[in-house]
C-alpha cells in the first residue's frame, strides 16, 4: 500500500495524520482530564461527563451569538469568556448533581453508573427541548481560521494549534491545583483516608462537593474546546463517553501522567490507521487493542504497586 | 433440628404460586385479553425478559454488572436470522440478483459468494445449538480474560460496554456480511413454515412464553443451589470464598456463560417473532436499558425481572406513541429513582408493603434466601437493602 | 519428591518451612529474607509492633500475596506457585483480622459454605445438603455457640459472634494448618474468655499460626513466639525467652 507514495509524500502524511491525531489527542485529554479526577480521585463513574461537556459547548454557541449581536467589535475574544462562562456553568450543575444524587452512592460505585446513564437521558432530553435538535456550530473568530504551512506539502489549521494550546494549558493548570495547591493536597487526603481527613478538619462532604463540580467544570471548558473542531448537538456528548472512560482506565485511573499517555497512545493509533483502513475498521481494532491490553494488565498502564 | 436444613425440593411453596401466577398470565390472561397486534408487542418484550433473567443472576445474585448483554442478545438473534436469511434466500427468490442464493445486501455490497462463516448455517439443527453456545462460547472466553485476572467491578462494566460499542461499529462497518446498519431484514420463513402470519405469530408467543418459563425454573434450580448461595457469598467478600477454597473465577465464568446464553435464547426468539435482527439491538444504549428493566423488577428477584420487562417496555411503547419527548425524561427518571428511591425494585415493594397483608404463602414470592423474621418491613433504601454493591 | 525428603532431613518433620521469604512493594521490603519452621500440633504466636509485616507473613502463606523471592514449603508441597484455592485444599485455612463472613446469608448457609464437599462449579449446582452435612454443621455450630442462631441471618450476629462465626467456618474446612489474624481482637472480657476456650479445643490435631497483641492470651497458648521487627525475626524461642531477650524489650519500649 505504500508503493504509490514516494518517501516525502509518506512522510508529509505521517505528520498530517499525526497532527489530526493531536486535536484527538486534546479533545480525549480534556475529556479525560475531567473524568481522571472524577473517577480516580472519588471512584465515581460519571456517565453523564459528555453531557456536562455538550453544555459547555452550547454555553459556547450562545456566547458566540451574544457578542455576533451585541458587541461585534469583540468578537476575537468572545472564547475566552465563554470559556469562563462554560466552566462555572458546567461545574454548577455538577455540583448541583453532587447534592442531589452522588452523595447518596459513594459506597455503590455500580449504581452511580446506573443513575448518572439515567442523567445523561434526561440531559439530552433537555437540550433536545431546549436548543433543538439539530446540531450547531459557532463561528470562528478571524485569527483563528486558516491554517500554518510548514513545509510544502505540509499544513496545520490553526484552529488545532489552539486547542492543542488549550490542552496543554489547562492540564498544567489541573496538575497545579492537585499537586500543589493546598486544597489539592486536602482532596487527595480525604482520597486516601476519609476519616482521618475529617478529623483533622477538613469538611470531606464540601471536598467531595467541589472535586465532583471541578471535574464537571474541566468537561465544560473541554466542550467549549470542542466548538473550535466540530458542531455540537444534544448527542454529541455520547459518542465518547466509552473512548474517553477507556482512556481512563487504560491509563491507570489515578495517574494523571497515565491519561495523558494513554489518551495519546490511543488518538494516534486511531488517527494512524484510519488513513490506511475504513474509519469504522481504525475505530474497532483501536477499541479491540486496548480491550485485549486491559484484559493483560488490568490495573491500566500506570499504576503505583501498593501494600494491601 | 434447624428449620434452613429442612428443605428438599428446589422451589419453595411462594415459588411455585408465583411460577404458576405467571404463567397463568402469560398463558391465558393476555392471550384473551389482548388482540393479535398487542400480543405480539407483548412477545418482543418477553424476549427481552431472557437477558433481564439472565442479568437477575449474574448482576443480582453475582455483582457482576454487565453492560454488553445486549451483544449476547444480538449474537443469539444473528444466528438465528442467518439462518431464516439463508432460507429465504434461495436460488428461485433471488433469480433477478447478480449472484442468486445469497443474502440480497450480500448481492448488493457486490459479494459473490457466500462467505465462509455463513455456510454452517444452513444447517437449522447447528443454528439452534449456535443460539446458545455462540454467546456461551463468547462469554466464556471474555470471562476467562478478564475474571482470572481478577477484573471486576467498575472495570468490568466499561470493558463490557466498550466491547458493546466494538460490536456495533464491526457489524454497521461489515455490511456486505451483516447486513449493516439495516441488520438481516426480511425473514420469511422456518421450514417452510410461514412466521409472518397471525398464526404462525401466536404459536412462537406461545413457545417464547415455554422456553421463557423452562429458564424461569432453571434459575430458581441455579438460586437454590449451593452454587446460587456461593454468588451471593462471593459479591458479599469474595476473599473468603477464595479462601474457603474455591475457585472464585469459574463460578463468575459460570454465571456469566449461563446469562450470556438466556440472552441468546431471547435473540433467537426475538429474529423468529419480529422477523428482522439489526445492530440496534447490540449497542451501548439497549445494552444498559436491558439493565434498567432487570433493575425496575427487583435486581434480586426472577420473577421480578420478567414484570419489571414487561412494564418498562409497555411504558416506553405507550409513551412513544402519545409523548415521545417524555419517554426519555421518564427512562432518565427510572435510572435514578430504581438506584436511589427503591434498589430492589418492584420485588422490595411487593415484599415490604403487599406481601405481608397476603398472608405466609404469599410472604416472600421471591429474593431473601432466608426472610429475616426481625425485620422491619417498611425499610426499602435502608442499608440491607442494596446489596448488590460490589466493589 | 521422597528422595529430597531424606536428604533435605532438616525439613523433614515440619509441616511448614519458611525459608529466605521476600516480598517488596516498589523497593521497600515489608519481609525481608525470613525464614521459620512449624513443628506438627505446635501452636506459633507471631507478634511484633505495627507494620512489622505480620499480616503481609500470613498473606504470603495463604497465596493472597506474591513473594518476591524464597520458598514456602507446606507438607512438601511448594505454596508458593499454588493458587490461593489451591492452597486451601491442601489444607491451609487462614481467618482474617476483620470478621469476614457472608451477611446476606444465614449462620447454617455460612458455615455450609465452608463444608469441603462441591467446591467445584458441578460439584456445588449438585451439592445435596444431606444427613453428614447437616449433622456436622450442628455439630460446629455448638462448638462455636451459635446452635440456637443457624436460621439468622449473619449481620445480624454481634461482633464477637462474627468472629465465631469465621472461626467455625475454618473449623468446618477442617484444615492441617490454622492462621488466625488477631482472633481476640475488639471483643469484650467474657467473649475473650470463651474465644480462649474455643481456641483451645479447636487447636488439637493441627498446626496453628496466631497473630496476637494481648500478652496474656499469647501466653496462654503459644508453645513458641516469633518476633518480628520491620520485616525480620528479631526473636524467637519459648514466651520467657522472648520477653527476657533485651532486643525486643529495645523495640516495645525503646520507643
Amino acid at each position: 500500500m505504500f508503493a504509490d507514495y514516494s518517501l516525502a509524500e509518506l512522510g508529509s502524511i505521517f505528520v498530517m495524520q499525526g497532527f489530526a491525531g493531536l486535536i484527538l489527542f486534546s479533545v480525549f485529554v480534556l475529556m479525560a482530564l475531567g473524568l481522571a479526577i472524577i473517577f480516580g480521585q472519588m471512584g465515581v463513574i460519571n456517565m453523564a461527563h459528555g453531557e456536562f461537556m455538550i453544555l459547555g459547548a452550547y454555553v459556547t454557541y450562545f456566547t458566540s451569538q451574544f457578542f455576533l449581536n451585541y458587541v461585534p467589535g469583540l468578537f476575537g475574544a468572545y472564547f475566552f469568556v465563554a470559556m469562563v462562562l462554560a466552566f462555572f456553568a458546567a461545574g454548577a450543575l455538577g455540583m448541583a448533581v453532587e447534592w442531589l444524587m452522588i452523595r447518596r452512592l459513594y459506597k455503590r460505585p455500580l449504581d452511580t453508573l446506573l443513575a448518572t446513564w439515567g442523567l445523561s437521558l434526561i440531559l439530552q432530553q433537555v437540550y433536545r427541548s431546549v436548543f433543538g435538535p439539530r446540531e450547531v456550530g459557532v463561528e470562528l473568530p478571524n485569527w483563528m481560521m486558516g491554517s500554518i504551512s510548514l513545509t510544502d506539502s505540509i499544513e496545520v489549521q490553526i484552529n488545532g494549534l489552539f486547542v492543542m494550546g488549550l490542552t496543554i494549558a489547562i492540564t498544567v493548570a489541573v496538575a497545579l491545583l492537585m499537586y500543589k495547591s493546598a486544597w489539592g493536597k486536602q482532596v487527595r487526603a480525604v482520597v486516601q483516608n476519609r476519616v482521618m481527613a475529617g478529623a483533622v478538619g477538613i469538611n470531606t462532604e464540601k471536598i467531595d462537593r467541589y472535586t465532583f463540580g471541578l471535574g464537571c467544570g474541566i468537561a465544560g471548558v473541554a466542550g467549549s474546546a470542542f466548538t473550535m473542531i466540530g458542531s455540537t448537538g444534544p448527542t454529541s456528548g455520547q459518542l465518547y463517553i466509552v473512548d474517553t472512560f477507556l482512556v481512563v482506565v487504560f491509563g491507570g485511573a489515578q495517574s494523571l501522567l497515565g491519561t495523558i499517555a494513554s489518551a495519546f497512545t490511543i488518538s494516534q493509533a486511531q488517527s494512524t490507521m484510519e488513513f490506511f483502513l475504513s474509519g469504522s475498521m481504525a475505530k474497532v481494532l483501536t477499541l479491540l487493542g486496548v480491550v485485549i491490553i486491559l484484559m493483560l494488565r488490568p490495573q491500566g498502564l500506570f499504576v503505583i504497586k501498593v501494600r494491601r | 433440628m434447624s428449620k434452613s436444613s429442612g428443605r428438599t425440593f428446589f422451589l419453595r411453596p411462594q415459588d411455585m404460586i408465583g411460577i404458576a401466577i405467571l404463567a397463568f398470565i402469560l398463558l391465558v390472561v393476555l392471550p384473551l385479553a389482548l388482540d393479535n397486534f398487542r400480543l405480539q408487542f407483548v412477545g418482543k418484550y418477553l424476549t427481552y425478559a431472557f437477558v433481564a433473567l439472565g442479568l437477575v443472576l449474574c448482576w443480582g445474585y453475582a455483582g457482576i454488572l454487565s453492560l454488553g448483554q445486549g451483544v449476547f442478545f444480538g449474537l443469539g438473534g444473528y444466528c438465528m436470522a442467518m439462518f431464516l436469511k439463508l432460507e429465504a434466500s434461495s436460488v428461485e427468490n433471488t433469480k433477478i440478483q447478480t449472484t442468486p442464493g445469497i443474502p440480497d445486501f450480500m448481492d448488493w455490497n457486490q459479494i459473490t459468494a457466500l462467505p465462509w462463516f455463513w455456510e454452517p448455517f444452513k444447517s437449522f439443527a447447528f443454528s439452534t445449538v449456535a443460539v446458545v453456545l455462540v454467546p456461551a462460547f463468547f462469554a466464556l472466553i471474555l470471562g476467562f480474560a478478564l475474571f482470572k485476572r481478577r477484573v471486576g467491578g467498575v472495570y468490568f462494566a466499561i470493558i463490557t460496554q466498550a466491547l458493546a460499542a466494538i460490536m456495533t461499529i464491526l457489524i454497521i462497518g461489515q455490511q456486505g456480511y451483516t447486513g449493516g446498519i439495516n441488520g438481516i431484514t426480511d425473514l420469511r420463513t422456518l421450514h417452510g413454515w410461514d412466521i409472518r402470519t397471525d398464526s404462525a405469530k401466536t404459536i412462537l408467543y406461545f413457545v417464547c412464553v415455554g422456553l421463557l418459563l423452562a429458564c424461569i425454573l432453571l434459575a430458581f434450580y441455579v438460586k437454590s443451589s449451593k452454587l446460587g448461595r456461593i454468588l451471593v457469598a462471593m459479591r458479599d467478600k469474595e476473599d473468603r470464598v477464595r479462601f474457603s477454597g474455591y475457585d472464585v473465577a469459574s463460578f463468575k465464568i459460570f454465571v456469566f456463560c449461563l446469562a450470556a446464553a438466556l440472552s441468546g435464547i431471547g435473540g433467537a426468539m426475538f429474529a423468529l417473532q419480529v422477523g428482522f435482527m439489526s445492530p440496534s439491538f447490540v449497542g451501548i444504549v439497549p445494552s444498559i436499558e436491558m439493565v434498567i428493566y432487570t433493575a425496575v423488577g427487583g435486581r434480586l428477584s426472577i420473577l421480578g425481572a420478567i414484570y419489571g420487562t414487561l412494564l418498562v417496555n409497555w411504558a416506553k411503547t405507550s409513551f412513544s406513541e402519545s409523548f415521545p419527548e417524555l419517554w426519555l425524561f421518564g427512562l432518565g427518571g427510572l435510572f435514578i429513582a430504581v438506584v436511589l428511591i427503591f434498589p430492589n425494585g418492584i420485588a422490595g415493594l411487593w415484599q415490604s408493603y403487599i406481601a405481608p397483608r397476603l398472608g405466609p404463602l404469599f410472604g416472600g414470592a421471591a429474593r431473601r434466601t432466608t426472610p429475616p423474621a426481625a425485620t422491619p418491613p417498611a425499610a426499602p433504601s435502608s442499608g440491607t437493602a442494596a446489596p448488590a454493591a460490589a466493589e | 519428591m521422597n528422595s529430597q525428603v531424606i536428604t533435605d532431613s532438616m525439613n523433614k518433620d515440619f509441616v511448614l518451612a519458611v525459608e529466605g521469604l521476600t516480598v517488596s512493594f516498589d523497593g521497600f521490603k515489608a519481609v525481608n529474607d525470613l525464614s521459620f519452621y512449624v513443628d506438627e500440633n505446635e501452636i506459633r504466636v507471631i507478634i511484633g509492633p505495627n507494620g512489622a509485616g505480620k499480616t503481609t507473613v500470613l498473606d504470603l502463606i495463604c497465596g493472597r500475596t506474591k513473594a518476591t523471592t524464597g520458598s514456602i514449603r507446606f507438607k512438601e508441597r511448594e505454596l508458593t506457585r499454588m493458587k490461593e484455592h489451591e492452597i486451601v485444599r491442601a489444607g491451609v485455612g487462614r481467618k482474617f483480622q476483620n470478621p469476614s463472613i457472608y451477611e446476606d446469608l444465614t449462620v447454617f448457609e455460612n458455615l455450609e459454605i465452608s463444608y469441603p464437599k462441591g467446591r467445584s462449579v458441578p460439584g456445588a449446582l449438585t451439592f445435596r445438603r444431606d444427613r453428614a452435612v447437616k449433622e456436622r454443621v450442628q455439630e460446629v455450630a455448638e462448638t462455636i455457640f451459635l446452635a440456637d442462631q443457624l436460621d439468622q441471618r449473619a449481620e445480624y450476629l454481634s461482633h464477637g459472634q462474627k468472629q465465631w462465626l469465621e472461626i467455625g467456618m475454618l473449623l468446618i474446612q477442617d484444615p492441617e494448618l490454622l492462621m488466625l489474624d488477631e482472633p481476640v481482637a475488639g471483643m469484650s472480657v467474657s467473649e475473650r474468655k470463651k474465644t480462649a476456650e474455643l481456641l483451645n479445643t479447636i487447636i488439637k490435631n493441627r498446626s496453628v499460626i496466631v497473630i496476637e497483641h494481648d500478652m496474656k492470651f499469647v501466653e496462654d497458648i503459644a508453645h513458641k513466639v516469633t518476633v518480628l521487627h520491620q520485616g525480620k525475626i528479631l526473636s524467637e524461642g519459648s514466651m520467657a525467652k522472648v520477653q527476657a531477650d533485651p532486643k525486643v524489650i529495645e523495640v516495645y519500649l525503646g520507643h
